[in-house]
């Protein structure tokens, strides 16, 4: 029987927030690792493609301050898993920085291995020359080398192989660009010599912070332990609590199927898992099964620009209008074109969503509109940012003052919030990649370096 | 008759990947998991009903015993946060299987 390995998860991602306490209790633990996810891809493909991340610099400062200055004098390793929220190349150097500006306000130093994993237009054409690439599900369309050149930003997902490396190297502070979630949680496991099954399903519960308890949240600590056959996750705030259910449950999060999980080389089978009570809001859960595949394959993701937005928010409350409101939206659209017959069509797209009438779920609403008032978001979509201004600003005086049959209300359509109504929104991506790829587990390349203040370095 | 998002405990959707929604499906009690499950009333045709897509495009439907729950997984038909969609996080399009009536009474032998 080896030891208990002890991983705090300070919160579902880094820059949301902790309640101090909590984390405390967590460390008063004998604490293997602190591990901390930063990334996801829900909030759309804009933060990959723009470079940006999805919390603010400030709110992930706070939360690495306090991770760090309980973490780094007691010898903790602290991993940080897709940082920056996306994981390419800018997402982990703004994580970087921010850890660098710590150390030095802390007087602090810290050895720093950061893990890269950005993907070259190039090694991703090789790789589909040789017919290593194949899409993540059914309704993504193949591949294509066009598609790979206009797509200028592309991560691929680390398994938890680099991970290990870098611990084993005694790392403080790990850095993982774009990794799966579990997997930097997993690495902690398995470096302790625990079993891969059980490391990685501890992941999939822990990279979400506390919302495996009830009450859910990812803004809490979650503290999770692994035995030789087993392992548990406790909450370490009195006002949340886990039980067998809710800990089963939240296998179901964020996945396409409820007990089976694809990782980079394996095949993670929980449907013979056993969740049980150990201890007053404390889940024991073994039978996670962990099996090996022939072929590594990595998950890529690519951003690529497609078209630039500028977009209106107007309410309407006059009851002739809404009684025909699409009406008048469509001959909105065919005005605007008409307008200007010397721009291409397929140049621009204007997209008119209903609030309080079918935005949200469009021609699968199944309630009539029973309302007195609908709040209309409009955009166009064009080739360039001037375009998308141009048709827009078109379409919002023709909106504006557009004589639909029966009207009254002759002086104006729209009712604008702000002045001016109109809003530029810059850049819109999509996700171009969204693949698999045959890949070597140690394809990521690891950096190591000093961070903080340096020997000799004055105080 | 009742709607499931009467008798679910939890009932929520959510993105799977850019390319994906998920719809999961929670119980507090086994014996209500039981009935909807024995009901036959979640069936890829019912999904594909609700969401106006083709059987095809349900790519999975899973019931988990340990969770007291099933799992829906659809096709999205524009990917997450490109132009043209609705929902970035796919957190609100619950509703629709929310809406379904299920016999809950069972007739007896």
């Amino acid at each position: 029987m080896s030891q208990d390995v002890n991983i705090l998860s300070p919160c579902g991602m880094l820059g949301y927030g902790f309640p101090e306490e909590s984390f405390r209790r967590g460390m008063e633990q004998q604490v293997h690792a602190v591990v901390v996810d930063a990334g996801s891809t829900d909030g759309g493909p804009h933060k990959l493609g723009a470079g940006v991340s999805i919390v603010s610099r400030r709110a992930c400062k706070k939360d690495l301050e306090i991770i760090l200055g309980a973490c780094l004098p007691g010898k903790v390793p602290v991993i940080i898993g897709s940082a920056g929220g996306s994981g390419a190349r800018p997402h982990v150097e703004w994580t970087l920085d921010i850890i660098e500006e710590i150390l030095r306000e802390k007087q602090m130093s810290a050895k720093i291995a950061v893990i890269w994993a950005d993907f070259t237009q190039e090694a991703v054409l090789d790789a589909l020359g040789q017919g290593k690439i194949v899409p993540m599900s059914p309704n993504i369309p193949q591949l294509t080398e066009q598609t790979i050149r206009e797509t200028a930003s592309i991560v691929g997902q680390m398994g938890h192989e680099p991970v290990l490396k870098a611990l084993e190297a005694g790392s403080e502070i790990i850095v993982c660009g774009r990794a799966y979630d579990p997997s930097p949680f997993a690495a902690v496991g398995i470096f302790h010599g625990k079993d891969p099954g059980l490391s990685y399903h501890l992941g999939k519960i822990l990279e979400c912070g506390a919302l495996c308890a009830e009450p859910a949240t990812t803004k809490d600590c979650i503290l999770g332990t692994i035995g030789d056959d087993y392992f548990t996750v406790r909450a370490l705030n009195d006002r949340r609590a886990c039980t067998p259910i809710s800990v089963a449950a939240h296998t179901f999060y964020e996945k396409d199927h409820p007990y089976l999980l694809h990782g980079p080389g394996f095949l993670l089978d929980l449907e013979n898992c056993r969740f049980t009570e150990q201890g007053p809001g404390i889940v024991r859960v073994s039978g996670s099964r962990y099996i090996p595949q022939d072929k590594t394959f990595i998950k890529l993701e690519g951003a690529r620009l497609t078209a630039y937005r500028t977009f209106v928010i107007a309410g309407i409350r006059d009851p002739i209008l809404l009684g025909k409101l699409e009406d008048v939206e469509n001959a909105v659209i065919a005005q605007t074109k008409q307008y200007y017959p010397e721009i291409d069509e397929q140049d621009y797209r204007i997209r008119f969503y209903n609030y309080g009438m079918n935005a949200v779920l469009g021609e699968r609403e199944f309630e009539p509109f029973r309302g007195h008032e609908v709040g209309v978001l409009f955009e166009v979509v064009a080739k360039t940012q001037e375009l998308a201004s141009s048709i827009c600003a078109t379409a919002r005086s023709t909106f504006l003052h557009y004589g639909y049959e029966g009207r009254k209300s002759t002086a104006g359509n729209l009712a604008f919030p702000f002045a001016p109504s109109d809003i530029e929104f810059g850049p819109v991506y999509e996700f171009s990649i969204y693949h698999l790829m045959e890949c070597r587990a140690d394809g990521f390349p690891i950096e190591i370096r000093q961070g903080g203040v340096q020997d000799g370095e004055a105080g | 008759m009742a709607k499931l998002g009467d008798i679910a405990k939890v009932l929520r959707s959510k993105n799977s990947g850019p390319f994906e929604i998920t719809l999961d499906c929670l119980f507090d009690n086994r014996e209500s998991y039981e009935r909807l499950k024995r009901s036959n009333a979640i069936t890829r045709e019912t999904i594909a009903r609700l969401y106006q897509i083709r059987v095809d495009q349900v790519h999975q439907l899973v019931f988990y015993d340990q969770a007291l729950g099933f799992k829906v997984t659809i096709a999205r038909e524009v990917s997450s946060g490109s132009a043209g969609d609705r929902d970035v996080y796919g957190a609100q399009q619950h509703a629709p299987l929310m809406n379904l009536d299920v016999a809950m009474k069972e007739e007896g032998p």
